[in-house]
């Protein structure tokens, strides 16, 4: 079993890579870490004409530290970013989810770019991109561009990224001390797609939840915020009651796909279990 | 400025310590140029979508799906199969370990079974047996249960 017939790019440098997707458009698919883009190619369900390996520009693999952001290269590895020290100190969300994303195996060669232009619903990357309101970073021939991870991610496997736009890298705000979070999945086995998963982060100074983010994964057809959990939780004293009618909002907000092996009402459930642990867990 | 899109692109690496050279058609995929190009038949071809863990080598050092990896990017690589790794005697406390603990029914999974606990125990040498667990979650065995697999790599790890 082998991909169909694909012309094979290895741009050297990013703008050959850049005026690569310009030409072909639609029609070239980016190879990063491949670990999503070869199941899909082995099976025929991507058909690219033009495949373009970006696996020859080392400099989208480098961590940048801004004043007050972290920019990890689109071609960072899961592994790296689950082995990374500063990562750990810095965004310990990431450090976190990052042993749910898929296999040793896997994480070895997958890319964060990889998994926030693929946008799997079920992915880890970019619910936490969601909770921790980072930005993705694009790059073309017409120039670079931010978008924040609320507008990226448009549907099922589709984002805002234009057929001659590569990622090239997530932006994320640095944290202060006072930032908590946590993150947890279910999924059948270690390793395998979430049934849902949950990523929060939030201020807890004093009595109150501030600023807080609660995005989940697995439970829509691209990563979603909880909302109107987000708002319940918001300036709230953390309590049992408390928690008990943010999972209510979550419950009520939720629309999980159907699918035949989990129905709606089974991952919704999942997704208001990982609330109570991750608020319980907040709470000490 | 743009480069021309090949289909068929010569590379040049090293298995198992011996350098290789070949031109390869851009669609083939890392196992299939090692099992059907170089004969090295150790590295097993499960599921071919990265699930199974059969097909799993070392490039760089670094376990790797070798049906998730078309061949053409291993260019400059290093990579090692079971073959290799056997020859080297590296793997040898671990395979006498699974020959004890019956770690091994059918086999199909046991080439990259082994190099997957190997690399286990170089990054952690005494491994609980949850972590363990965790570990191999990314080779399946349809055979033993796990249980003689876990048992044999901690007898590995004391």
């Amino acid at each position: 079993m082998k991909a169909p017939d694909f012309g094979y790019v290895r741009p050297s440098t990013l703008a050959e890579c850049l005026a690569t997707l310009n030409e072909y458009g639609d029609e070239a698919q980016v190879l990063a870490g491949g670990q999503s883009l070869m199941p899909l190619m082995n099976f025929r369900l991507a058909k690219p004409g033009i495949l373009v390996d970006i696996g020859g520009l080392p400099e989208l693999a480098t961590t940048r530290w801004e004043t007050d952001h972290v920019v990890i290269g689109a071609l960072t590895t899961h592994d790296t970013i689950a082995t990374s020290d500063t990562i750990r100190e810095q965004i310990p969300l990431l450090s976190d989810a990052a042993p749910h994303v898929a296999h040793v195996a896997i994480r070895s060669r997958g890319t964060i770019g990889g998994s926030i232009a693929l946008a799997d619903p079920a992915a880890e990357w970019p619910a936490c991109c969601l909770a921790l309101s980072a930005e993705i970073e694009l790059a073309s021939l017409r120039g670079g561009r931010r978008v924040p991870a609320d507008e990226f991610f448009l549907g099922l496997y589709s984002t805002d990224r234009q057929a001659d736009e590569l990622v090239t890298g997530i932006r994320f705000p640095m944290l202060d001390d006072r930032r908590a979070h946590t993150f947890d999945e279910v999924s059948r086995r270690r390793g395998d797609f979430a049934i849902a998963g949950l990523a929060l982060s939030c201020d807890l100074v004093g009595p109150k939840f501030k600023d807080i983010r609660v995005a989940l994964l697995g439970v829509g057809d691209r990563p979603v915020l909880a909302r109107g959990a987000m708002s319940v939780l918001e300036d709230a004293e953390p309590s049992d009651a408390t928690t008990e009618t943010a999972i209510e909002a979550l419950s009520a907000e939720l629309r999980p796909p159907d699918d035949p092996m989990y129905p709606p009402d089974y991952r919704r459930q999942v997704a208001c279990v990982l609330l109570r642990r991750a608020l319980n867990k907040l709470m000490g | 400025m743009t480069p021309e899109p090949q289909s068929h692109v010569p590379i040049s690496l090293k298995v198992n310590g011996e350098l290789v050279t070949a031109e390869l058609p851009v669609r083939l995929n890392l196992v299939d140029f090692l099992r059907g190009d170089l004969g090295l038949t150790g590295t097993h071809i499960g599921c071919e979508h990265g699930i199974c863990g059969a097909c799993t080598v070392l490039v760089d050092g670094r376990l790797t799906r070798g049906c998730l990896m078309l061949a053409v990017q291993a260019n400059s690589t290093n990579v090692e199969t079971i073959e290799g790794a056997d020859a080297s005697g590296r793997l040898m406390v671990l395979q006498h370990a699974f020959h004890r603990s019956n770690a091994i029914q059918c086999g199909f999974c046991t080439p990259a079974m082994l190099l997957s606990a190997a690399e286990l125990l170089r990054v952690n040498p005494r491994p609980t047996r949850d972590e363990i667990r965790d570990w191999i979650s990314g080779n399946l065995c349809r055979c033993t249960g796990y249980q003689a697999i876990v048992d044999a790599i901690i007898e590995a790890a004391a």
